[in-house]
């Protein structure tokens, strides 16, 4: 970037002379205020410890990593020493040795020997060392201390607390990146134990981090334990297909079952971390939900069959709508979460077809800005940079639950930097927040423009005309102030803006105030392939119905991939009536139907741990895998049952042998970064659809529908595990207490909420975090997915 | 169980001795408030302290394990703690430990059956040279207890109780 930006650390910031230390002989050159921990890791020497963790604040109380430094009386901390210039250090010498001897004894007091009962047992830090720096046998044979053992909820097991050696990583890691302490130490010394507070669980959208930061078997993970060992699994490399970071990940497999997903550290993408929703949604892979082999539709119901005459049929099917309608009549619509490859045959095969229907962006509702982009959308930046930014202006987000390691960036950035929020619902983004705006749906493209004009007037620039009629309020001034202070900075859209029906004006209003503050924008992203999914065309060619359009003008014959329509789609009432009316509907499913369901053919297709494939993330980063287990009975990866079906209409020139040939028709990585561009150019656009007017009848007010974090896909929704904690719990209406008032609504009492031709009954919450006159009804849930789009009007009445 | 709008009154000044972004200083100062409130901290009345300044419970739940004058159950009328820390413990306090016990017929840790008296071992207060000393809930401090002098606070407090 060229300019100066401030270290992340601040020690690092006042300081910019080097200074030389000798460890083990050994002369590194390092930053004052480093301390002799990292001077060592930097030379590749390995000091034993378990408290430290680069990524976390220094406590420096397990006092395993005592070495010897030459001149001081007694053996100082690693960690928590900082280098001075020509400082000696031995971390092997006697004296380092007899005294991490020692400490290892200590810690061996009061933790149980019992390694070949322990979960953590094979992968645990204390065990490892103990065999360098522990003894053969104990010394001490009188009482153990004994920690009772606690519940914190269905992802983390605290069974065995015994087995903590109050490193105190898993307190620092709330405090410190998933930004909520939830663990503690309480009692202090013998009696010191890693609690949550009386009565409460560990809800935190990154609690499985603390499983593996924690270095001995107190913190297991609750779904795994005492499922495998950890030598009995091969580890094998995928990439998350959950949300559009594309976290690397290291999935473990026993006999051709995915046990476990960990972490694979990337710096430029998740660190060391993974969110919950990545970690835990494996859970589903293996549910009973999973269609194991084709179906056809017989009556109210469906039969398997064998992939020869599902595959019949369902060519059969396409032909006979083609033949009835034409190409246009028939559309296809595929989850944002399909493979670069799969994407890519599936809009190649709708178009041999005929038809220039195609996309794969469900949940968006405006499509207006289609025919002005100049370029794919995506995140404006790279993931990386998110953490150094001086300020930033996130729109429209449920950023925690929607992004959990974006979040966990811009927590980081927060402590320096100042972020703003513009948003619908008053969330604790657990960061700290410089300036706050909470506008309902309707009401944000105004904020924004009001946040716009403030900045105009703020740098004496002209004020672009889609700002022209704001009238900005005290908080959009606070917000632009904000935004005009400090060097690097961001504008950041997220799944309101995808979802809502001014999302043409959002990213217009977002270009204009990023041309006048000169810095990128972008969209934080919606599903593993949310940018691949224009790489690989599968969006409407001319003339062609969009993921919207496709639905609200019913074609004749459907093609649905990788998508359960009632949650999937951003209008799923409209999406299940044009399906019912379909003559003919194939879908290409890793389940089952739902009850409600219309699909003539069911084909059973690999999610992405049995496929190979590619993701594009929110960055335009390309990245590539391998399937890690055979698919499942006889399902079978989508590129290949896209492929035969392309041979079985007549379509010779879509029949690839091999995933390679498929990746040749798709275009180079390094292309990627060119299409790339959030500016839409030129045009007018027509006003926005659906907005109804919010001030007409009793009982009308705007609906926000959040997609809740564990309810993004259909894995997701099926992990287990997941589907216990307290964010997958199913929609209920929530509003503030003036809203309820209106309404004429009690807390705790039922509501049926109306929206086009659905409606369903809900119960009544009062939530203070709502706007006035909005209800939050959560999408993609079965209680829900009678209503129509996420941000529209909906009628509210008592039940 | 919520605190007293007087309690409330006694934290903001606690707080008021802190910069403004720094309320969480003020929590050791908020739950002696409570305490002397409630008697004892339920872990409603951390959870409300928690509340109050800002921090998460399970950090005022820290702070609260950490030190012993808190009291996290219900005592009696009067706590008595008797330090019994080595110099005290040579000078008597384990006798003085043993006439209490004796006379109130209860261990440590325990309270009276008329719920006048809770007896706790306690650590060094700082007086070793007036040993045996006691901490009446945690505010009065009685020093050279010999058994008559035991006898006299006893019943004072029984008379008050």
């Amino acid at each position: 970037m060229g300019r100066l930006q401030w270290p992340v650390r601040l020690r690092e910031a006042y300081v910019s002379q080097n200074l030389k230390v000798e460890i083990d002989g050994q002369t590194v050159e390092v930053p004052a205020g480093s301390m002799v921990m990292e001077a060592a890791s930097r030379l590749g020497l390995y000091v034993p410890h378990f408290c430290y963790h680069r990524k976390l604040s220094i406590a420096a109380n397990c006092r395993m990593c005592l070495v010897d430094v030459e001149k001081a009386p007694k053996p100082l901390p690693a960690c928590a020493t900082p280098v001075t210039d020509g400082m000696k250090v031995h971390t092997r010498s006697d004296k380092a040795r007899q005294a991490q001897n020692g400490v290892m004894e200590f810690l061996l007091i009061n933790h149980p020997l019992d390694c070949p009962i322990c979960d953590q047992g094979g992968e645990c830090q204390l065990q490892d060392l103990a065999v360098g720096y522990g003894g053969s046998s104990s010394r001490y044979d009188e009482a153990k201390r004994v920690v009772e053992r606690k519940d914190v909820g269905p992802l983390v097991a605290t069974e065995e607390m015994s087995r903590c050696i109050q490193c105190t990583r898993c307190v620092r890691f709330g405090q410190e990146i998933a930004g909520v302490m939830e663990l503690g130490m309480i009692g202090r010394g013998e009696h010191s134990e890693i609690v949550a507070f009386v009565g409460q669980t560990v809800d935190s959208e990154l609690s499985g981090n603390m499983i593996d930061i924690c270095p001995v078997g107190a913190l297991t993970s609750k779904p795994f334990r005492y499922s495998a060992r950890t030598w009995e699994l091969s580890r094998r490399q995928s990439i998350a297909a959950h949300d559009a970071l594309g976290s690397n990940v290291i999935v473990q497999v026993k006999q051709n079952r995915v046990m476990r997903v960990l972490p694979l550290e990337n710096e430029a993408i998740n660190e060391c971390w993974l969110s919950d929703r990545d970690r835990f949604s494996y859970q589903g892979l293996n549910h009973p939900d999973r269609l194991t082999r084709p179906m056809v539709r017989s009556g109210d119901g469906w039969v398997e069959t064998d992939w020869e005459s599902a595959l019949a049929r369902a060519a059969d099917g396409l032909r006979q709508v083609i033949q009835a309608h034409g190409g246009a009549g028939l559309a296809a619509l595929a989850s944002p979460q399909a493979t670069l490859e799969e994407l890519h045959l599936l809009q190649a095969l709708t178009r041999a077809l005929g038809s220039e229907s195609i996309d794969f962006r469900a949940r968006q509702t405006d499509f207006r800005a289609d025919a002005h982009r100049q370029g794919i959308p995506w995140l404006g930046t790279d993931v990386a940079s998110l953490s150094t930014l001086d300020r930033a202006l996130v729109v429209g987000s449920f950023l925690r639950k929607d992004q959990p390691l974006l979040a966990q960036r811009l927590r980081q950035m927060a402590k320096r930097g100042e972020i703003n929020l513009l948003q619908v619902i008053d969330e604790d983004p657990l960061m700290r927040v410089a300036n706050r705006m909470t506008v309902a749906p309707a009401q944000l493209a105004d904020a924004l423009a009001q946040v716009v004009r403030a900045v105009a007037e703020k740098l004496d620039q002209p004020i672009p005309p889609e700002a022209d009629r704001a009238v900005p309020g005290a908080q959009a001034r606070a917000i632009a102030q904000s935004l005009c202070g400090g060097e690097s900075r961001a504008i950041l859209l997220g799944s309101v803006v995808h979802g809502i029906a001014t999302r043409t004006e959002l990213v217009v209003l977002a270009q204009r105030l990023a041309g006048l503050l000169g810095s990128p924008f972008g969209h934080l992203g919606e599903g593993a392939n949310g940018v691949g999914g224009y790489i690989a065309g599968a969006i409407p060619g001319p003339g062609g119905r969009n993921a919207s359009t496709m639905f609200s003008q019913p074609a004749a014959g459907y093609v649905l991939f990788g998508l359960e329509p009632a949650l999937d789609c951003a209008n799923p009432g409209q999406a299940m009536a044009a399906l019912h009316s379909a003559q003919f509907v194939l879908s290409l499913s890793c389940y089952a139907p739902r009850p409600g369901d219309r699909a003539d053919v069911l084909l059973p297709i690999a999610p992405a741990t049995e496929t190979p494939g590619s993701f594009v993330n929110t960055e335009g980063r390309l990245q590539t895998f391998n399937a890690v287990v055979h698919p499942l009975a006889e399902a079978r990866p989508g590129w290949k049952v896209l492929r035969v079906l392309a041979t079985l209409l007549g379509f010779e020139h879509l029949a690839f042998d091999a995933i390679e040939a498929v990746r040749t028709a798709l275009p180079a990585a390094q292309s990627i970064a060119a299409r790339l561009g959030n500016t839409i150019e030129g045009g007018s656009y027509p006003a926005p659809s659906g907005q109804s007017d919010t001030n007409g009848a009793a009982g009308t007010v705007q609906r926000i529908a959040d997609v809740p974090i564990y309810a993004t896909d259909p894995i997701v929704r099926r992990a287990s595990a997941l589907q216990q904690t307290c964010d997958a719990i199913a929609p209920r209406l929530r509003a503030c207490e003036s809203t309820l008032q209106k309404l004429g609504l009690t807390a705790g009492a039922s509501a049926r909420v109306r929206q086009g031709e659905g409606s369903t009954v809900l119960a009544v919450e009062l939530d203070a975090t709502v706007p006035a006159d909005c209800v939050r009804v959560s999408a993609a849930h079965p209680d829900s997915a009678t209503l129509g789009a996420p941000f529209d009007v909906v009628q509210v009445e008592a039940a | 169980m919520s605190l007293s709008a007087d309690s409330l009154k006694r934290i903001d000044r606690e707080i008021a001795k802190y910069p403004a972004d720094q309320k969480q200083s003020a929590v050791m100062g908020a739950l002696i408030i409570a305490q002397d409130e409630n008697g004892w901290l339920s872990s409603d009345t951390l959870a409300e302290v928690a509340r109050y300044l800002g921090m998460p419970p399970v950090a005022v739940y820290e702070v609260a394990t950490f030190y012993n004058m808190y009291n996290l159950e219900p005592t009696g009328r009067f706590k008595l703690t008797i330090c019994t820390c080595l110099p005290c413990g040579l000078q008597g306090a384990l006798a003085a430990a043993d006439h209490i016990k004796a006379r109130l017929g209860i261990d440590f840790n325990q309270t009276t059956a008329d719920g006048c008296f809770t007896l706790k071992e306690g650590e060094c207060m700082g007086a070793c040279a007036m040993a045996p000393v006691v901490l009446v809930n945690n505010k009065r401090m009685c020093d050279r207890l010999s058994n008559e002098a035991i006898d006299t606070l006893l019943t004072e407090l029984k008379a008050k109780a």
